[in-house]
């Protein structure tokens, strides 16, 4: 009789996981029903008071700020990867494309924040430009505002949205678009009755790619935001670190999380159908491309 | 082959009406494999152009989308091609003043603290990896030839992290290390790294071995190979291409993390990104535009090479 080993193999990660990440969640969870410390920490009595700290205005004003912020950058994210998926999967080389998008990726996340500064900022490159130019005598406020933040927002995620846009349409069949035009579509229609539905698949896995890593966004809006570009991120981190009320930092975290899990089921439900789709092609594709690698 | 062994995985009719989560656990982690692959781990798809397709003969002529892809193109590369041109820039400020190497002198021989970052960085990200692809490879056999009790935490604590926000993890950890009296430095660091790299790891070796044909160890096994001797000379050497591709995965996410490291550091284990942040707040610094086009010609010209080094020995 053959023994079984799986539990064995799989304990050391089972161990580390829970030790690391599943037993500080747990703090977290407790903490933000706790109340607050006198200088940090907390004191180890049940309290509701983080959660209804939630609801002072200035947090519901970050809160709705960070969705409109996520909302914003990945639809814009979406909408400018949509026909560079399309461009790409159409086009006659396809790793060229594919390999113009990754290479900028291969700089530090952080230095890329920093070009945008050093292009966006007072002494910047466009503000240099624009006064060679002769077009403006003093320079112009390009960051430390929202814009500046979805900008540098959709400039970090669009390859997570073009990527899985690409593998889906590359599977579409193109004479569907055809059938289509010749049965009268005009080519929007076309694109929007038949294509679209058709990569809901890759619509979803870009959505997803995109507006969970944006909702927590901690680094951009700290760099290239101004106070009034703060998003929950940032509130969770001044918490910690700053103000040292550690139950409102768990509730906000929490809420993030909450928040999160809810768009990913949220996409999920709506795609049902495709995801089972998605899985299987996404199993044939690996095959074939282990087996191209090999 | 016994019940024990069975894959639990998705299979048989039912697998449509698997609840949300796995179906969620299942499909996005494989689309996330795939895309690892796609873009930048293994390339494995650089056969796929060859693959027969479906569907009208590619264009001719160019179209709305072939524009708006240029474009992109163009404001992909733009930040890093300013950066580039005024690394060489004699002055500080904005302006362009004149032709100097002035900031990549600077770089090389007045920047200690910016090496040490570096090499702190790098020893971070050697030593979480290797954690990670230990722990991670280890599971991902377990979870793969066996059914067990707990087969289904593993699978589910190994989806989370991914999907977990990076600054509920930073700060989750943060306070986890204040709870139990560990000082933040590079022990903390690395724990973290391991951490959230572990999914990866475990993610890419599962892809692997359910790829791999199940019979071969099932012949180890008939021939009377213990499990130790299918482990070490059927398995592991089937899964080296995933396994391969979950370290690199491991270093590169280790080299790229900010957010939690952010949270975990303390005085002594100050990583590149972290140089960096510190740099940027001061304002902008010409070294870090020198250090970004050696940074990026390193990749280009060191880890290139390597992952099709490790790419051509996984192959073999």
């Amino acid at each position: 009789m053959k023994r079984n080993y799986g539990g064995l193999y799989a304990a050391p990660q089972a161990l580390w996981l829970s030790l690391f990440f599943a037993a500080p969640l747990a703090i977290i969870v407790a903490y933000s029903f706790m109340k607050k410390g006198l200088y940090g920490g907390v004191e180890p009595e049940a309290s509701l008071d983080a959660y209804r700290a939630l609801a002072n205005p200035t947090l519901l004003l970050v809160a709705f700020r960070t969705l409109w912020v996520s909302l914003a950058a990945t639809a814009a994210t979406i909408l400018v990867a949509l026909p560079c998926g399309y461009s790409i999967a159409r086009s006659r080389n396809q790793s060229l494309g594919l390999f113009l998008v990754i290479v900028p990726f291969w700089t530090n996340f952080l230095v890329r924040i920093y070009a945008w500064i050093a292009i966006l900022g007072n002494e910047g490159f466009l503000n240099d430009f624009l006064r060679l130019a002769g077009l403006v005598g003093e320079p112009l406020q390009f960051l430390y505002n929202q814009g500046a933040v979805i900008l540098v927002l959709v400039y970090m995620y669009l390859p997570y949205a073009i990527l899985p846009l690409f593998s889906t349409i590359d599977k579409f069949d193109f004479t569907l678009l055809e059938a289509a035009r010749d049965l009268g579509a005009s080519r929007l229609e076309a694109i929007v009755k038949v294509l679209l539905p058709n990569i809901r698949g890759g619509l979803v896995t870009a959505v997803l790619f995109t507006f969970i890593p944006i909702f927590g966004a901690y680094a951009v809006p700290l760099l290239v935001g101004g106070k009034d570009s703060y998003m929950l991120g940032n509130v969770i981190a001044d918490q910690v670190t700053k103000t040292r009320n550690w139950p409102l930092a768990s509730a906000i975290s929490m809420t993030v999380t909450f928040l999160t899990a809810v768009a990913a089921m949220l996409f999920a439900l709506r795609s049902r159908r495709k995801a089972v789709h998605v899985e299987i092609d996404a199993g044939v594709e690996a095959t074939a491309a282990t087996r191209a690698a090999s | 082959m016994s019940g024990e062994e069975t894959r639990a995985a998705g299979e048989g009719p039912g697998r449509l009406r698997k609840p949300l989560f796995r179906r969620l656990a299942i499909a996005v982690p494989h689309r996330l494999v795939h895309l690892l692959r796609r873009a930048r781990i293994v390339r494995a798809g650089r056969g796929r152009a060859t693959v027969e397709r479906s569907g009208a003969p590619r264009k001719r002529g160019s179209s709305l989308s072939d524009y708006v892809f240029g474009a992109v193109i163009l404001f992909l590369f733009a930040p890093l091609m300013v950066l580039f041109i005024y690394s060489f820039n004699a002055s500080k400020g904005g302006s362009w003043t004149g032709f100097s190497l002035v900031w990549y002198e600077k770089l090389f021989l007045g920047s200690d603290e910016l090496w040490r970052a570096f090499g702190n960085s790098l020893a971070i990200a050697l030593g979480s990896a290797l954690g990670a692809t230990a722990l991670g490879t280890l599971a991902a056999v377990g979870t793969q030839r066996y059914a067990f009790w707990y087969r289904p935490y593993v699978a589910a604590m190994s989806f989370v992290p991914m999907i977990m926000p990076e600054i509920v993890v930073g700060v989750s950890l943060l306070v986890f290390f204040a709870g139990v009296g560990l000082k933040l430095g590079m022990l903390t660091v690395w724990i973290a790294h391991t951490t959230f790299n572990i999914p990866f790891v475990y993610l890419l070796v599962s892809a692997r071995l359910e790829e791999s044909d199940p019979s071969i160890v099932e012949a180890a096994r008939d021939l009377g190979a213990t499990e130790t001797q299918t482990l070490f000379k059927v398995i592991l050497p089937m899964a080296v291409p995933g396994i391969a591709s979950g370290f690199l995965t491991a270093v590169t996410l280790s080299l790229e993390d900010f957010v939690i490291t952010f949270f975990v550091s303390g005085p002594g284990s100050t990583t590149l990104p972290l140089y960096i942040y510190s740099a940027i707040r001061f304002g902008v610094s010409p070294v870090i535009n020198a250090l970004s086009a050696v940074m990026v010609a390193g990749t280009v010209l060191l880890v290139y090479p390597l992952r099709s080094f490790l790419k051509s020995f996984a192959a073999r």
